[in-house]
């Protein structure tokens, strides 16, 4: 990884101080240096970190830090609350119009995500407001943009409204609305072409398309791997447009996304949503206190657990933990439960989002290759259905038929079988503990091989 | 005289091309210039003397220029030892040695004046471009066969990018324009045999240039990166001592971020060279000194604008001429 994570930038520092039994003015000094370099390593702009740690230093100076005990992780707590306050509360909201189709105009730079992200928005307004949108096509400009937003359409099953690349995006808008209002679509997404932030005469265009349309949302979609320079791109969006709202895109890198905090501090208006793959339902709402976590390279455990619960069936999970308890936990479950972490994602995604899992030995260079998930799901399901209830009758001809049937080899399948008996024993030590102190009984282990 | 003199200089004495050149920089680059220049004549014009205040002014000029953060602070410790060694107390003196120390940088230990592409002379050159999703590999493909076939040479394209919509037709559109053919299977289809396909045929009708486009693709994406590899390997095993060129292109307003791609597609692709885009917006493209400082990865072309002949070789000698003009003229 290419940057280190705030706490791991305090951890020398705090090392001097502990021992000392007082912080001292100058080891705040050093602390904040520290916040500082992290924030800027993070892409944060430097105006607003200079602002920031004027308000964590006087802060930290106070009793809070100086005479805590952990002053470092004090000054974690500091900034990091200073740094959600900075990023407001969650807003994912979208406009209604009273009357007649609501219009959302999305906006950018060049390559910023503009026409991806549109038919994202269109995918999640469909799916999770029950709307029917239309698309609409006004990048005349790159080629191919309008192909590109029609196979989207495409593959979405959704209109998507074009006039070719000869058309004026401003007359391309205002018949689109007609359309829209002809075939009875309550939302309008106009995708326009990537432009600079300083193009006079393509900034006009987009006015012009604004006050033609009069729409209820404005969008202006960046790239989270911007650096300093997206407090010049969001200002003039802005200031030339007043956008209602900010999209971020590309969240699913390893960027840590000081943008999101320099945009929020130029324009005061809400991130509401985050591009998190390249798959069209992989738009979610923004989580300000866990980008927070983000830019400070803390981690994204709030993420994980949300992931891990839209995913997981509820009542898959009862039976599981069920079976767990009476210990009749087959391969057959193993293999159930191994389904339900594939849906949670590509598994290198999931351990990014779990904090220090890049410093743990053994992790740190680890590739987590689905294929061999598949092995493992071509050994169970190359065995009978009595195998798989009861491993203990594996012996060597049937190890061998297996290994034939899942295209691997006999110490591929005895390592497998190993590994679910150690997770049986895991198990029943669990199990033995939770009903040791009743009351507060866990959700057990749901994800056993994690 | 002075670093910037000599530098200067070394712009006049060279005929009309590199005033050509220069004059695009300027001219692209006339957003960045101002702020970054400006920003520095307002530094030395603010502070008298060079203290504690003054370096950590200096710091964030550059900060905000997107230079790696290591970078900067190496750099200012570096401009430290300089001003005690010289004993520098006016501000003004100091102009030369920071011009200088930058340009130390983008140079490293080699100067070369224009880092050129290495093609093959009377046979097939394969050159493979990488990068993330939205930095403008494509456009940079298009301008960068246009350039080739003026340069009288036979070009091909290889529509490698068989995910992204549009991506396929966006090559097309290009191959149209510049007048060169386009290998293309559909969408969808295995980027490796696309561009397997390309060679074939590249080499049936003896083409001189052979420009792979690829899907973009984040660099944390183990399996993509995998993939990438596995489309190298095949024009390894194709072609022997190909792909002659690896062009990661990168988005100039890209921030610290630059530097995991240029480390981790390296990894992947042995980059050779990079391409910087979007360099005629207000940023700085000040990661190609970090880049250059830590993984001595050249970079050979800029985009300064929307047009086909807005692709320009890299030359450092131009890049800080363009950066540094305010400060020139106003000697």
């Amino acid at each position: 990884m290419a940057f280190e994570g705030l706490a791991d930038r305090l951890q020398s520092t705090i090392k001097k101080i502990t021992g000392k039994g007082k912080v001292s003015e100058q080891d705040v000094k050093e602390m904040t240096r520290e916040v500082r370099l992290a924030l800027l390593e993070a892409d944060v702009n430097y105006k607003v970190v200079k602002d920031l740690i004027k308000n964590i230093k006087e802060r930290a100076v106070g009793q809070e830090v100086m005479e805590s005990l952990t002053p470092g992780q004090q000054v974690i707590k500091v900034v990091k609350e200073e740094l959600t306050a900075l990023m407001g509360g969650e807003q994912s909201k979208i406009a209604v119009a009273d009357r007649g189709p609501t219009v959302i105009m999305m906006v950018g730079l060049q390559g910023a995500g503009k026409t991806t992200t549109s038919g994202k928005l269109a995918n999640l307004l469909r799916k999770k407001h029950n709307r029917n949108p239309l698309l609409v096509a006004c990048d005349v400009y790159r080629p191919a943009a309008i192909q590109q937003l029609e196979t989207l359409g495409r593959q979405l099953d959704m209109a998507v409204f074009s006039m070719g690349t000869e058309a004026n995006p401003v007359e391309i808008a205002k018949n689109a609305l007609e359309k829209a209002k002809e075939d009875h679509h309550d939302y309008v997404i106009i995708d326009t072409a990537g432009r600079l932030h300083v193009d006079n005469e393509l900034m006009g265009e987009l006015q012009q398309i604004k006050a033609e349309v009069q729409p209820h949302e404005i969008y202006l979609v960046v790239d989270s791997m911007t650096g300093q320079d997206a407090v010049n791109v969001a200002e003039s969006f802005n200031e030339q447009l007043d956008i209602t709202g900010v999209i971020l895109t590309k969240l699913d890198g390893d960027t840590r996304g000081g943008a999101a905090l320099s945009i929020k501090a130029v324009t005061d208006k809400p991130i509401k949503f985050a591009g998190m793959g390249e798959k069209l339902d992989e738009l979610e709402a923004f989580h300000p206190d866990r980008m927070a976590s983000r830019i400070l390279g803390m981690g994204d455990v709030l993420s994980l657990i949300e992931k891990a619960q839209t995913n997981v069936d509820e009542k898959q999970a009862k039976e599981l933990e069920e079976k767990m308890r009476t210990m009749s936990f087959t391969l057959d479950d193993f293999l159930e439960q191994m389904g339900q972490v594939k849906k949670m994602g590509p598994l290198e995604d999931l351990m990014a989002m779990i904090p220090g899992a890049n410093k743990m030995k053994g992790l740190k260079n680890a590739q987590f290759d689905e294929k061999q998930l598949s092995h493992v799901e071509a050994i169970i399901k190359s065995m009978t259905k009595q195998e798989r209830q009861d491993p203990s009758i594996m012996n060597a001809g049937r190890k061998k038929r297996v290994a034939k049937g899942s295209g691997t080899n006999v110490s591929q399948v005895n390592r497998l079988l190993k590994q679910f008996e150690e997770m049986k024993k895991m198990m029943k030590q669990m199990t033995n503990m939770q009903k040791g102190k009743k009351g507060k009984k866990g959700k057990g282990m749901k994800l056993p091989f994690m | 005289m002075g670093f910037m003199d000599k530098l200067k200089n070394k712009f006049q004495r060279n005929e009309e091309h590199v005033e050509d050149v220069s004059e695009k920089y300027k001219e692209g680059m006339k957003k960045s210039r101002q702020t970054f220049s400006s920003k520095i004549n307002d530094l030395l014009a603010r502070y008298r003397k060079v203290d504690e205040d003054f370096f950590e002014e200096l710091e964030e000029v550059l900060i905000s220029a997107d230079t790696g953060v290591a970078t900067v602070m190496d750099l200012i410790d570096e401009l430290k030892m300089e001003v005690k060694r010289q004993n520098i107390k006016d501000t003004t003196e100091m102009k030369d040695v920071i011009s200088e120390k930058l340009v130390e940088i983008y140079y490293g230990d080699n100067e070369q004046e224009i880092e050129s592409l290495s093609l093959q002379e009377g046979e097939l050159s394969i050159i493979l471009v990488v990068g993330v999703n939205g930095v403008g590999k494509t456009t940079s493909i298009g301008k960068l066969a246009h350039q080739l076939k003026q340069e009288g040479k036979k070009v091909m394209l290889a529509a490698g990018d068989t995910f992204r919509a549009g991506a396929i037709e966006q090559l097309e559109v290009w191959g149209e324009r510049t007048g060169v053919d386009v290998v293309k299977q559909n969408s969808g289809s295995d980027p490796a045999a696309v561009i397997f396909d390309g060679i074939k045929s590249a080499k049936s009708k003896q083409a001189d240039v052979l420009i792979c486009d690829t899907a973009g693709r984040l660099q944390n994406k183990v399996n993509l990166m995998n993939e990438l590899a596995k489309v190298k390997r095949v024009i390894e095993r194709e072609v022997p001592h190909a792909p002659h060129e690896v062009l990661l292109v990168l988005d100039a307003t890209t921030g610290q971020n630059a530097l995991s791609q240029a480390k981790i597609f390296a990894e992947a692709t042995n980059v050779t060279g990079i391409v910087l885009t979007k360099l005629d917006g207000t940023a700085k493209g000040g990661i190609v000194l970090a880049i250059r400082n830590e993984l001595q990865i050249p970079v050979k072309f800029v985009g300064l604008g929307e047009g086909v002949h807005d692709l320009r070789p890299f030359d450092a000698h131009a890049f800080v001429y363009g950066l540094f003009a305010d400060l020139l003229d106003k000697e």
